[in-house]
């Protein structure tokens, strides 16, 4: 739309994002604050994160979270990328429907009723709980976030450029590594970097999934969170929000350092 | 459209024209009982889930060949030549190359190579990287791959933009650099499709010749998909005109254009007047033609007339007709009256639009060869139009 | 129909099977089982070495008893009812607060429309349980909106563990999924269509129903299934914001299994659940599917 915004419209931005964001900005806020009340401003402190080392329980949680993390979403994006390419080049094969079903309904099901399912066919299996559950759930709801990530890329992805490829001598499958793979890879990592964070938030399917010594960080936080709030759990929350925050800012202005740099040499 | 109208050629006596067109052509394999095609497609069809895209299609190219395949968009070329490139597999017919039957041939082992509609150059890779793409497929030695690379370039003029991007280029640079990729694995047939599309007409013109030139140096044959009649009869040795899935016509350029297979070639190709006509008589090689926009009736040279009684077109191109002001004496033949109706000035031609009594048009083309004209013409002007017996084409279908 | 074209299909549907579709089957079974004192196994149990005749004794051994539990305590009925209205008030709320809120970017300057649809996705990936955990710093009672309020010499509110803050956690942690959808719609418009409407004597009030409205509807049907759906089986919300008041199902189901331990139960409610969101579901699949074929 050319015409600029009005002042309604400058409202509706200023309150919208006011209301998303000052909860994210107290917590940090809150986090430096040497008072334990979040009423009172008892002076800038980083006591808290210091208090924080302190806390084996908490570390230990974080480690296994990481891991869960690391792995799951590797896994979740070997996967995902899989099913996108199926669904976006496989054409119209018998069961592709259900197929598809089966890659989106997790985007919409409800965490705990996965929670449930995942932990009953644990249950089954007489897995025991633990860390390679955790994963194995964690792979399962993220790879459909990550089909979607690379299915909207692959969508627009001239064709072609594959047919090129095996008209100038590759197999379907080195065009695949060679093509597509190199020029889809910006959404592939995005992918990535969604299911790490998913899998880093999560607390309902890790809580029915997860056995005694797999306590993942958001089942930490969640167990202190009841008891109401505390300095420690917000400098936990403020460095989660760090981490995140900088690896969007990085990723994305990798993006538009590569776009830019293009609309550059066209100009 | 600054081509030269051809001299009407002079008739034999069994009523045959010796030269057709303008352009003096010795290569001609296609009229070589002897010569072996490169390219056999025999009997190939194509559906698409109800819709036949090709349809029963037989064609041979013949090695150093420039081959174009021209028609409306749908109407199967493109499908044709992805058959061949392997990208599409026919549902019935054979293609063959060298001899050697394509079917169950996967693209990467097919020796040909084919220069996208949209030049598909890997946005990841450098102008070189590109080039290189398919010589390292091949496993050829890191040496000869450079040497190869470098010579492609140069024969595209590409050689300051090596590391450059796809993004980086212009759109002709792009078309140089697809083509060199193509042709960097010395393939035995190079697949154009639509290889000029994307360019302004400036540029199309000048790349038609580099075109032309570079298929002389490779010795490659050439099949290229256009839906540019103008292209093509400039580019091509030989035109396969298609439509709706079947080729109507396949013969050099002039052939097209002047001896026309069909109502349907002839104003596809050009401009056209066309006149239902029935056929009076025939007095061998000539005919006469009755139509009621004519009073005295049409006479012409076609040894191939059907008998008195058939109903025929006949196909007058613009620029083979000639206007004037003044009326020919009574009786005349292949005279036409009517009156202005529109003047459209192009430049190197002025467009005359007749309206004729019975309310149709007539196109007239002629060439502005003087600056000056003694009696210019003038809308609402009472003209005379009037053709030579060896102008027009008898047309059956 | 035919056999797959690329084998990428095999593995995530391998993959799927086994861990997404099979252990639905598996709630089915058990939601239709006894509950046994222990934890598993549950009555009846699949005996292989049976053969058929385990099978049939296996059938046989099914019932709608947890079923018939579930209609009869008012508890869970009430729990359905409740979460349901809490999503659909949420859903609105968030419609309301949302379409402004895109509507103003849609008309924003490319490059500050950018930085906004980054802002808008940046929540989405911070951690949904630390964001919903900040209000309860804001709401509690001696919290910063009561502080806030007592500045302006205004009464203290009692907020926290009520449906009202049960209500604005929903509103605040699902507004990004409404107004993604919204934006795209919004931003995909034609700007020139106004400018034709303005042209043919529509003034802009007129024009926003017209013709931005009518158009932007897809977005809001997305963006209200988007937030609907997962609302309705939430748990982290009522838990942490909502008191024993803010009855919701997914809340039910948790506390059925961590705290009762009633397995089978729990997956009746889980099953209930599952059909009333199966309509909802099917309908954004749908509407998914026909954009990405308009997509392409």
């Amino acid at each position: 739309m050319k015409r600029g915004p009005s002042w309604f419209n400058l409202v509706s931005i200023t309150l919208g994002f006011a209301f998303l964001y000052l909860p994210i900005v107290l917590l940090v806020v809150w986090s430096f604050n040497a008072s334990k009340l979040v009423t009172v401003w008892g002076g800038f402190s980083t006591k808290w994160y210091a208090a924080l080392l302190q806390d084996e329980q908490l570390l230990s949680a974080a480690w296994v979270t990481v891991r869960v993390g690391l792995v799951s979403a590797t896994l979740a994006t070997v996967l995902g990328a899989l099913a996108a390419v199926a669904l976006v080049r496989g054409g119209r094969f018998r069961g592709r429907t259900m197929f598809s079903g089966m890659v989106y309904a997790p985007l919409v099901m409800p965490e705990v009723i996965m929670g449930l399912a995942l932990l009953l066919l644990f249950v089954a299996l007489r897995f025991d709980r633990g860390f390679w559950t955790v994963m194995l759930a964690h792979t399962t709801f993220t790879l459909s976030y990550v089909a979607v990530v690379v299915h909207s890329r692959l969508v627009t992805f001239d064709r072609s450029l594959e047919e090129a490829a095996q008209d100038l001598g590759c197999t379907p499958g080195q065009a695949f590594m060679k093509v597509t793979l190199p020029n889809i890879f910006p959404a592939v990592l995005a992918g990535w970097m969604l299911a790490f964070t998913l899998s880093l938030d999560d607390l309902v399917i890790a809580s029915f999934t997860s056995g005694p010594g797999a306590t993942t960080l958001p089942m930490r936080i969640y167990s202190q969170v009841r008891l109401g709030v505390t300095p420690e759990i917000n400098a936990v929350c403020t460095l989660l929000i760090a981490v995140v925050a900088t690896g969007i800012i990085i990723y994305s202005l990798t993006q538009k350092w590569r776009t830019g740099a293009a609309a550059r040499a066209a100009a | 459209m600054s081509r030269a109208p051809a001299k009407p050629a002079k008739p034999k006596p069994d009523g045959k024209r010796l030269n057709i067109g303008a352009v003096r052509s010795s290569f001609a394999p296609w009229n070589d009982p002897n010569a072996v095609p490169l390219v056999r497609f025999e009997g190939v069809t194509k559906r698409f889930g109800t819709q036949t895209a090709v349809d029963d299609v037989s064609l041979d190219i013949y090695p150093g060949e420039f081959f174009a395949l021209l028609g409306p968009s749908g109407c199967g070329k493109t499908t044709l030549m992805r058959m061949l490139a392997g990208f599409e597999t026919p549902d019935a017919g054979r293609i063959t190359l060298d001899g050697k039957d394509l079917a169950g041939v996967p693209p990467h082992q097919r020796p040909v190579n084919m220069m996208f509609q949209s030049y598909a150059l890997f946005p990841h890779l450098t102008v070189e990287q590109n080039i290189a793409f398919g010589l390292k497929q091949e496993g050829l030695p890191r040496g000869e791959i450079a040497a190869r690379v470098a010579e492609m370039l140069d024969l595209v003029k590409l050689t300051p933009f090596a590391k450059r991007k796809p993004d980086q280029l212009s759109g002709g640079q792009k078309q140089r650099v697809a083509l060199a990729r193509a042709v960097a694995r010395k393939p035995k047939m190079l697949l154009l499709d639509e290889p000029l599309g994307a360019l302004d007409k400036k540029l199309r013109e000048e790349t038609q010749f580099e075109l032309m030139d570079l298929q002389v140096e490779l010795g490659v044959t050439f099949l290229i998909v256009t839906h540019d009649q103008e292209e093509a009869m400039v580019m091509a040795d030989r035109i396969a005109v298609m439509r709706e899935g079947k080729t109507v016509q396949v013969a050099r350029p002039e052939e097209i254009y002047e001896t026309p297979a069909s109502r349907y070639v002839a104003e596809f190709l050009g401009d056209v007047n066309l006149f239902e006509t029935l056929v009076d008589a025939i007095e061998h090689p000539m005919a006469h033609l009755r139509t009621p926009e004519a009073q005295a009736g049409f006479y012409v040279l076609d040894d191939d007339c059907p008998a008195p009684g058939a109903t025929v077109w006949l196909a007058v191109r613009p620029e083979k007709m000639t206007i004037s002001l003044d009326p020919p004496p009574a009786g005349t033949r292949n005279v036409l009256a009517g009156e202005i109706w529109d003047i459209g000035y192009t430049g190197d031609w002025t467009n005359y639009i007749v309206e004729l009594p019975g309310g149709r048009l007539v196109r007239v083309a002629r060439a502005n060869s003087r600056r000056f004209v003694e009696r210019p013409i003038g809308w609402d002007d009472k003209v005379w139009v009037s053709f030579d017996p060896d102008a027009g084409v008898v047309l059956t279908s | 129909m035919n056999r797959p074209r690329s084998r990428a299909v095999i593995l995530p549907a391998l993959w799927l099977g086994v861990l997404f579709a099979f252990p639905f089957l598996l709630v089915l079974k058990l939601s239709l089982s006894d509950t046994a004192l222990a934890i598993p196994p549950y009555a009846p149990q699949i005996v292989w070495t049976d053969g058929l005749d385990g099978l049939k004794r296996f059938v046989a051994g099914l019932d709608f008893e947890m079923y018939a539990r579930l209609t009869s305590d008012r508890l869970y009925f009430d729990a359905y009812v409740s979460s349901l209205k809490f999503a659909a008030t949420g859903t609105i709320l968030a419609l309301l607060v949302g379409y402004p809120m895109a509507y103003g970017m849609a008309r924003c300057r490319p490059g500050v429309r950018d930085i906004l649809l980054m802002l808008v996705i940046l929540p989405f990936w911070t951690s949904f349980l630390i964001r919903v955990y900040a209000w309860v710093g804001i709401l509690k009672p001696a919290g910063l909106l009561n502080a806030f309020l007592g500045l302006l010499g205004l009464d203290p509110v009692t907020l926290l563990y009520t449906p009202t803050a049960v209500q604005i956690g929903l509103v605040y942690s699902y507004l990004p999924f409404m107004v993604l959808p919204l934006y795209a719609a919004l931003e995909r418009m034609d700007h020139t269509l106004l400018e034709a409407a303005a042209d043919l004597g529509s003034p802009p009030w007129k024009s926003f129903w017209q013709i931005t409205w009518p158009l932007s509807i897809p977005g809001v049907v997305a963006g209200c299934l988007l937030c609907f759906i997962p609302m309705v089986g939430e748990f982290v919300i009522p838990d942490l914001l909502g008191g024993p008041g803010s009855l919701m199902i997914g809340r039910s189901i948790w506390m059925e299994f961590f705290a009762n331990r009633d397995w089978p139960f729990a997956s009746a409610v889980a099953i209930i659940l599952l059909i009333t969101l199966v309509v909802p579901i099917v309908l954004y699949q749908r509407q998914q599917a026909r954009a990405l074929e308009a997509g392409r």
